[in-house]
């Protein structure tokens, strides 16, 4: 067993960009569920559209890589706005049903078989990345350093990656100091208290919706650069791994997500490493892909265990938690 | 308009506390039954009617609510009170019926277009945003805030300068609900009648036309109506008009000037406090026979100590 | 959204066009079968003969490339003008015929099968075989036909989806939990029976009944362990859902880690068939399917309407509070919905896995939306209208499928869910709270 090799790989995912991803992701959960309080369970479906509408404007209309993101923003939005009209009325359980349906719709739109000459339906889509490749400023080579070592294309994308989630940050920061963003966690509260004091909830409630949707797709750009693009991905389990990651690192504050997404990412990699390795030289007695699976209902316990026992996450306060009962 | 309810200019001293002040008198024409046309009426409602399956909530054939005076709706519970309250501010639809704010139609306008227009209402079930400070809470209820448009928000040379005379006034009133020392803690924390009081100054915070109260002084301490009831009045010193929903009748008879009555969802009385609470039929629906008496003597209970 | 008109209208033509065209086919090739010039390999030299005819909708394909392989006998062959082929072969034996793919025009494949059929060359010394080759399913029956199978088979998904979305709105309305852990009650009930009698041997009836039983134990110890801790632990309805998709996560993966990630069969999963008129047939399996979950709705419904629980659950789904008052003891009503609750979801499950069919570990979650689709139409927490709800969406997803392709045929009910929604939020039998 390589302590060593282990120790980095986890380590490494500290700035990866499936980290970054879901950072960005978990920000524009934090928007939407951590302070308008809008259970958002359809966040994959955000991503699969950024995702997706990169990857697409690429291959089908061959657009340079920053329109291929406005692209991707622009479907996203469009896409808040089409779910948000019917359902920002609807009280939160309902909405979460049906943000989770929109998201399943979407998935299974991109897998059809009916598009295939534009989705890719199974297989996905690959071989998108030549646009963003050719304006990387990084000539060949190595960049970083130890467990962070990467080729230029991989640090182009981490740069990339990492100037979206700072500007997403800023944004949520100045926002949640604003009256913008009071208004926003009184809706969370009492929606019907603030409308009574003349605010346009469902404006405000959109507002959000589209905010931490854009987040979304952004994530779900940086999710497909450095690779492919493939239906599976976008699946449920990917909303609530983005949850586990926001809860983990405090869903109503703003490095929260940011923290929560790199110490899931670290952790995953760190037990999808361990796990079979320990199977491996026969200390756990199951399989290797018995052992692989293990972490997953680790995952699963620990977002139990994170909503029962410190639903404030990480970095939030005590006093702050953001459950509306 | 009626020379009574003239607004008074507010008096340069502090008013002197239990200084009775005069009601406002002549608000309707004719003889007061209910629905009765008032001489100037901030909302008149025609035909509103509310049901829940098969249950009518509410069935207000006409009522008029006169401009700068305090008007009391009470009724048994169930009467319809609050539905009638959901429905005048926008958070209920009615099956049918219209009525109108300061001249201006309100059917079909959605609640936060009716608060905008100056009327603002409290929840019978308070509602403190728990997770915020009351100061925080006390802040949102400004009008018109700069910094609550999007990009705005974003810049915050924008709004700071507003924000702070948001903040002055949210202060001012805050001393005068006795919650000052409270601003900077969570709303969850407050207790029970120390929400209704927030609630109240925080609807204040919007300078309003017309203030819907709720059951205002449920849970709140006797010393402490007193001075509420002092704001309430000053309310309609500053030219505001209140409507509110109150089971207390010692209140009632205190404070308003005009008296509805609700059962059943209908209108069944109206009229100046005084002579309502004469009405037979008021009393056989609401009051009961005996509500001069103390309830100890009603029970028997009262007496039966007196002699341990 | 993503307008079902937008869906609907193009793959619908198409859909109809490859409905005519297989009918055009079938006919073309029984009257010129005979006739026809096919591509024709080692004729004069056998006695016995296999031959084929490869259409895309009504249209021969040429130069298809196949294989006819068996008893040390091969030959190949290629598709004439009209699509067709025969090969002359030895013996009466069994022979695989192989089409090759590669030589399919582009976006054309082999559907319903693979692309490898095994003949069998019987008493009369000839066969014909055909590969069904499109985009969409085969559709040679009249539509009617297929109408009345898909409704028919749209009934039974409707009531096994019904026994799964009952639970869940029992549970929803006594606890205002919306349990996303309930598709994992549903896989448990199909794995505990496939563990009992397919791993274990036990007679397929023990099995059934030992996995109801184990779970509504499952769904007792759930409600003990966990969710009634939690409730007096005072958690909001949105911690508790979310506690619910933690645990739905974990016992998806315990699933997999037991049972692994393929499918696994339970036993008589390929029951005879029944011809009721027509085209149209149903297995033996579907008509048990059906007639179990006919009986346990009733049952369900006496226990509702008639029974004191059944009452008292009732009362509470409608006003909780009102019922602790009445004396109505909650907890134990609460714990009884959830053994009902479970026990039924396992049904579902064991009826789904017969449905599919086979098991997997995450089947459950593959329906679970469909099921909140179900309890959403009928109104949340209201069980008859789970049940309706259920109906309609088990009817609206086959019958949807007879327009639009079947790997999208759930997004037609996902879409109606949005839409009934965005009319009736309240659902079809559901009431509307109070303000203030
Ligand atoms: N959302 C609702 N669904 C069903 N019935 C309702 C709803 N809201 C109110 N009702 C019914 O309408 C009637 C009037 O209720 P309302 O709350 O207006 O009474 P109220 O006069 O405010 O009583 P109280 O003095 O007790 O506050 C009651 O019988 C109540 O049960
Ligand atoms: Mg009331």
């Amino acid at each position: 067993m390589d302590w060593g090799q282990i120790l980095s790989n986890s380590a490494s995912f500290i700035i990866a960009p499936a980290t970054i991803a879901y950072a960005l992701a978990a920000v524009g959960l934090s928007v939407q569920f951590g302070y308008a309080g809008l259970l958002n369970m359809g966040i994959a479906g955000f991503m699969a559209l950024g995702a997706y509408g990169y990857a697409i404007s690429s291959i089908t209309f061959g657009l340079p890589w920053y329109l291929c993101i406005v692209v991707a923003i622009a479907a996203s939005v469009v896409y808040a706005l089409i779910l948000g009209i019917p359902t920002l009325r609807l009280r939160g359980d309902y909405l979460a049903i049906v943000t989770i349906a929109g998201a399943e719709v979407l998935r299974l739109l991109f897998l059809t078989s009916s598009f295939d000459q534009y989705t890719g339906s199974a297989d996905g889509l690959t071989g998108y990345q030549g646009s963003f490749r050719d304006s990387n400023p990084f000539p060949r080579g190595s960049y970083g350093f130890g467990p962070w070592t990467m080729n230029e294309n991989q640090a182009w994308v981490t740069v990339i990656g990492l100037v979206l989630l700072a500007i997403a940050v800023t944004i949520v920061f100045l926002l949640m100091r604003s009256p913008w963003g009071r208004v926003l966690k009184g809706i969370r509260e009492d929606e019907d208290a603030v409308r009574a004091l003349g605010k346009n909830v469902f404006a405000f409630k959109m507002q959000a919706l589209v905010l931490g949707g854009i987040f979304g797709a952004l994530g779900g750009v940086i999710y497909a650069l450095p690779s492919s693009v493939n239906p599976g991905s976008y699946v449920t389990s990917l909303t609530f791994f983005v949850y586990t990651a926001l809860l983990l690192g405090g869903a109503a504050t703003i490095f929260g997500p940011v923290l929560g997404s790199v110490v899931f990412w670290v952790l995953q990699t760190f037990l999808g490493n361990v796990l079979p390795a320990l199977a491996g030289i026969g200390i756990l007695p199951v399989s290797s892909s018995q052992a692989s699976t293990l972490r997953f209902i680790l995952v699963g316990v620990a977002l139990m265990l994170i909503v029962i026992f410190r639903p404030q996450g990480i970095l939030g306060n005590k006093k702050e938690l953001t459950f509306v009962k | 308009m009626s020379s009574d309810s003239t607004p008074v200019p507010a008096p340069a001293a502090p008013p002197v506390p239990h200084a009775p002040r005069p009601k406002s008198t002549g608000l309707h024409k004719g003889e007061a039954v209910p629905g009765v046309a008032k001489v100037d009426p901030i909302i008149i409602a025609d035909g509103v009617r509310r049901t829940f399956g098969g249950l009518t909530a509410v069935d207000v054939d006409h009522v008029e609510i006169p401009r700068n005076a305090i008007t009391a709706l009470i009724g048994p519970n169930g009467a319809g009170k609050t539905t009638l309250f959901n429905l005048l501010t926008g958070f209920d639809k009615p099956d049918a019926g219209s009525w109108s704010f300061d001249g201006k139609s309100l059917s079909g306008v959605p609640a936060y277009k009716v608060a905008r227009m100056g009327q603002v209402r409290t929840f019978q079930l308070t509602k403190a945003l728990g997770l915020l400070t009351v100061l925080e809470n006390m802040k949102l209820g400004a009008k018109g805030q700069s910094g609550e448009h999007f990009f705005q928000g974003l810049i915050p040379g924008i709004w700071r300068k507003q924000e702070k005379s948001i903040e002055a006034k949210a202060h001012d009133l805050l001393r005068k609900f006795k919650l000052d020392a409270k601003q900077a803690d969570f709303a969850a924390s407050l207790s029970g009648g120390q929400r209704k009081l927030l609630e109240m100054a925080r609807a204040l915070m919007s300078d309003p036309v017309l203030v819907m109260l709720d059951e205002p002084m449920a849970g709140v301490n006797p010393a402490l109506t007193q001075s509420l009831l002092d704001h309430i009045l000053d309310l309609k010193d500053e030219g505001m008009t209140v409507l509110f929903v109150e089971h207390d009748m010692h209140m009632v008879r205190h404070i308003a000037d005009w008296v509805i009555v609700m059962a059943e969802g209908k209108v069944v009385a109206e009229g100046p406090p005084l002579e309502v609470m004469q009405n037979p039929a008021v009393i056989d629906a609401y009051l009961g026979a005996h509500q001069e008496i103390d309830l100890g003597e009603i029970t028997g209970r009262y007496h039966a100590e007196e002699k341990n | 959204m993503s307008s079902p008109g937008l869906i609907s209208t193009r793959p619908r033509t198409m859909r109809l066009l490859a409905i005519f065209g297989f009918a055009l086919a079938a006919i073309a090739f029984f009257s010129t079968a005979p006739a026809a010039h096919a591509d024709e390999v080692g004729l004069e030299d056998n006695p016995f003969r296999v031959s084929g005819n490869v259409q895309f909708n009504g249209d021969p394909l040429e130069d298809v490339k196949l294989t006819v392989e068996g008893g040390g006998y091969k030959a190949e062959v290629e598709t004439d003008a009209e699509g067709q082929w025969r090969v002359g072969v030895p013996e009466k034996a069994e022979y695989k015929v192989t089409l090759d793919e590669s030589t399919l025009p582009d976006g054309v494949a082999v559907v319903e099968g693979s692309n490898e059929q095994t003949v069998e060359v019987g008493p009369g010394g000839r066969v014909t075989t055909n590969f069904f080759i499109g985009k969409g399913e085969r559709n040679v029956t009249p539509f009617i036909d297929q109408l009345v199978e898909r409704l028919v088979s749209g009934l039974n998904f409707g009531l096994m989806l019904g026994l799964a979305a009952v639970g869940l709105s029992l549970v929803f309305g006594t606890t205002g939990l919306s349990n996303f852990a309930h598709a994992e009650m549903v896989t448990f009930g199909a794995v505990i029976a496939w563990f009992f009698s397919a791993a274990l041997g036990l007679p397929l009836w023990l099995g059934i009944t030992l996995a109801l039983v184990l779970s509504g134990v499952f769904g007792f110890l759930m409600d003990a362990g966990i969710w009634r801790p939690l409730r007096k632990r005072g958690l909001g309805t949105v911690q508790l859902m979310i506690v619910s998709i933690g645990l739905s996560l974990a016992l998806r993966y315990v699933f997999q880690f037991f049972i692994g990630g393929g499918t696994r069969q339970l036993p008589g999963s390929n029951s005879p068939e029944i011809q009721l008129f027509g085209s149209v047939s149903l297995t033996v399996i579907d008509l048990v399917s059906m007639g179990i979950s006919i009986v346990v709705i009733a049952a369900l419904a006496f226990f509702l309407l008639f029974t004191r629980i059944g009452k008292a659950t009732r009362a509470i789904s409608d006003n909780p509070s009102l019922a602790a008052a009445s004396g109505i003891n909650v907890d134990r009503v609460v714990r009884i919905v959830w053994i009902l609750a479970t026990a039924l979801a396992g049904l579902a499950g064991v009826l789904y896995a017969y449905y599919r069919p086979g098991l997997k570990w995450d089947m459950g979650a593959q329906i679970l939306l469909l099921v909140f689709a179900a309890v959403t139409l009928g109104g949340l927490g209201t069980a008859f209208g789970a049940l309706v709800g259920a109906i309609i969406v088990g009817i609206l997803v086959e019958i949807s499928s007879l327009w639009i392709p079947a790997d999208l045929k759930y997004v037609g009910a996902l879409v109606v869910l949005i839409l009934i929604l965005l009319f009736r939020p309240q659902g079809i039998l559901g009431r509307r709270e109070r303000i203030g």
